[in-house]
């Protein structure tokens, strides 16, 4: 009775579902060498990146789609999606009062406001609707510092040497089946450069909007931290409401050199599918952060609630000496979702070090995996890890499972996992209503409780947002 | 204190209800005037705990039948949450541990939500600790208990003093202690019997529900109910609980058999 009533509670409708009515330039349906080569042709990019892509497809034409995560879902016609879809307007705006109007209110209505009276006064946002980038805010401000943040398609034709120098380097265009269709057809996505010595000056941010309902996203992020430099960097992202399943497969790639720091933040809200799980994003992400340089550290923190899939492990390669990697992660599932989420990380250097925090929280009939590497390498002398991983269940028709790995071949080094699994019980709920607090609070204090140790991992004016998406998602009638 | 013309704040009549279909209170009667020390006593299974979690609306339990009424209110239609803020209060046996919520927070947003609704103004994080350490000190607690989880990692002990910490500052108009003194040494028992003497005023009602004599020497009750196979099979004064401690419970047996048999 009570789990049903906690079942009801998580059941939320959707808020971004909403679709927004703009004219927009789609090519047709399908994938060749043909569409690589126009895709190309469109953002009108130098020979080397359309040899990057035409290499990778015709990898991924050899490569076989992996099975191995603990998933379930009809195969995905790769024929019937359109690879490349803009919003129909001039070229590029040179200031925002060219942007369409529409698009401006659909990122308000997202709760991303891009005009200058009403934007954040400490985050820079790059808005990435569909296939393109409509807006970067505080650019000049930033470039006072030395620091880029555009659109990558702009970088592509801005700092070209910058791109060929790393774009591809820390997720090659073969690494997996998804990366390698992600090298072929990436369309827009994020640059960000903090050149040596630099604290990049606010946090950088991008909304990532998936609009068309036949669309694929498939968006590239690239940051480049140079020797001393810092950043902050969070994405969001959300999509409508659509019966049919919509292809997302996104890399990023970090690059930290000596003494650089990079944390990057997710809050990932993309449409989920309803409750039969009909609907909703297929969610195929490769996420990977080189620490290159000595004492570089890269921090990943992610709030997973959205798609129907999330097929997702960000990494960290540890190369340089002493170098750190972190992973705090929330994954909470609902209804018909899965996820297999998780870390990977690879211990190189001497006395690298990496943490794992994992917290699943399983609701409905949803499936919750969190599947994580621990690599320790013949020379990484000294190395450390600490993987903790947590599963609550909610309700009983939810499951959780852990899949630790662990390979070293360091005889030194010293690897802890610990996990625990355990239910949201009807008494400790009962226990805080019977002191007065709601049912739907005492849901939310647990849950966000559960997920302290990951919150607090959050760049502050995003902590919050965490909380209340949460909130969010677990709000609704008391059964 | 017993006062006939008190005004009776919970009274409960013909009570029945079940736990996964398993009749356990057969019809409970019971009424408690303001300003009294109510005890009932009984062995396990006697259905003391079941009455004092129906009284606070735990889910698992349904009533049957009969009617509980708190104030003049209709306690039995009111969720559990909202009979807390009107406020009744349960003291449980067992307080469950809530891991990452912290017990300073818990405590505040309990007492706030009370506050609320007797229409006093919420206090905020610097107002609420100011209270809380006074309040501490009627169950002489450490303030390091504050900033772990609720009751997480707590002694026996410990857990039955935070119980009366949250009395303390939800000030109860009734308040069911389930079995307060068990799991407590001697030092510990004084300490929890201190705190919910100094609690009792004549506006308020206690209601201790325990299976021995040792926490009645502390607190003295103005009545004493034996319990037996879900109903109050006698009602008296305190000597009630000294007749029980010197025969022990078979005579109950042989009454409850009388009992049946007519």
């Amino acid at each position: 009775m009570t789990s049903a009533a906690v079942g009801d509670l998580v059941a939320q409708p959707y808020k971004y579902g909403f679709v927004t009515e703009i004219e927009t330039e789609k090519i047709a349906k399908g994938l060749s060498e043909d569409v690589v080569r126009l895709i190309s042709s469109k953002k009108e990019e130098p020979a080397f990146l359309l040899d990057f892509r035409l290499r990778a497809y015709r990898q991924w034409l050899q490569m076989q789609e992996p099975d191995w995560a603990a998933l379930g879902y009809p195969p995905i016609d790769y024929q019937d999606i359109v690879y490349y879809a803009a919003p129909r307007q001039q070229a590029k705006k040179t200031s925002l009062d060219e942007v369409d109007p529409k698009l401006l209110e659909t990122f308000e209505k997202l709760g991303i406001p891009l005009s200058e009276q009403k934007r954040l006064s400490n985050v820079a946002v790059d808005a990435v609707f569909d296939s393109v980038s409509i807006a970067t805010t505080f650019k000049e401000q930033l470039a006072e510092h030395g620091v880029i943040f555009c659109s990558i398609s702009e970088a592509v034709k801005e700092h070209p040497e910058l791109i060929e120098r790393y774009l591809g380097t820390v997720v090659p265009g073969n690494d997996n089946y998804f990366a390698a269709l992600n090298s072929a057809v990436f369309s827009d996505g994020s640059f960000v450069f903090i050149p040596k010595g630099v604290v990049c000056p606010m946090e950088l941010s991008t909304y990532f909007r998936i609009n068309s309902g036949d669309t694929g996203q498939f968006e590239r992020t690239l940051i480049v931290a140079e020797e001393g430099s810092s950043v902050s960097y969070l994405e969001g992202c959300t999509a409508p409401m659509f019966d049919t399943n919509q292809l997302h497969a996104a890399v990023v790639e970090l690059v930290a050199l000596d003494d650089a720091s990079i944390k990057y933040s997710t809050v990932q809200n993309w449409y989920a599918g309803d409750e039969n799980g009909v609907g909703g994003i297929y969610n195929f992400v490769t996420k990977r952060g080189q620490c290159r340089g000595a004492r570089s550290k890269i921090s990943w923190t992610q709030v997973e609630t959205g798609s129907a899939i999330t097929w997702k492990y960000p990494s960290c390669v540890l190369q340089g000496a002493e170098s750190i990697g972190e992973f705090y992660s929330v994954a909470l599932t609902n209804n018909r979702q899965q996820a297999d989420t998780g870390s990977k990380m690879v211990h190189v250097g001497p006395r690298t070090r990496s943490t794992i925090v994992s917290k699943g929280i399983s609701a409905g009939h949803s499936i919750n995996s969190y599947r994580g590497l621990v690599q320790i390498g013949p020379k990484a002398i000294g190395a450390k890890n600490y993987s903790q991983c947590d599963s609550m269940l909610i309700g009983d028709q939810a499951g959780a499972n852990t899949y630790p790995y662990i390979r070293s071949q360091q005889s030194d080094a010293v690897v802890e996992h610990e996990a625990s699994t355990c239910r949201l019980s009807a008494d400790q709920l009962f226990y805080l209503q019977s002191r007065g607090i709601g049912f739907e609070e005492a849901v939310s204090m647990m849950v966000s409780g559960f997920c302290r140790d990951v919150f607090n991992q959050l760049p502050m004016e995003f902590a919050a947002e965490a909380d209340k998406l949460l909130a969010l998602k677990l709000e609704g009638s008391v059964g | 204190m017993i006062r006939p013309d008190a005004p009776v704040l919970l009274e409960v009549c013909d009570l029945r209800a079940s736990v996964e279909d398993q009749p356990i209170l057969h019809g409970v009667n019971l009424t408690i005037r303001a300003g009294e020390i109510h005890a009932v006593m009984g062995r396990n299974g006697s259905g003391k705990s079941t009455l004092s979690k129906v009284l606070a609306g735990h889910p698992a339990y349904t009533v049957t039948g009969g009617t509980v009424t708190y104030q003049g209110q209709n306690l039995l239609e009111l969720e559990p949450e909202l009979r807390a803020r009107i406020g009744l209060f349960l003291g449980f046996q067992y307080p469950v541990e809530i891991p990452g919520v912290s017990n300073l927070e818990f405590l505040r947003v309990a007492t706030n939500a009370r506050r609320q609704q007797v229409g006093e103004a919420e206090l905020d994080t610097f107002a609420f600790e100011d209270l809380v350490r006074e309040r501490l000190a009627v169950v002489q607690m450490d303030p390091a208990f504050l900033d772990r989880s609720v009751n997480e990692g707590f002694s026996g002990g410990e857990k039955k003093r935070n119980e009366i910490l949250q009395m303390a500052l939800l000030e109860p108009v009734v308040a069911i202690l389930d079995e307060t003194d068990s799991g407590l040494d001697i030092d510990a028992l004084r300490i929890v019997a201190a705190g919910v003497n100094q609690l009792a005023s004549p506006d308020n009602a206690t209601l201790l529900i325990t299976h021995y004599q040792r926490l009645l020497d502390l607190i003295t009750p103005d009545h004493v109910h034996v319990m037996a196979a879900g109903r109050i099979l006698r009602s008296g004064g305190p000597e009630l609980a000294h007749e029980l401690e010197r025969t022990g419970y078979d005579w109950v047996d042989q009454e409850l058999a009388l009992v049946e048999v007519g």
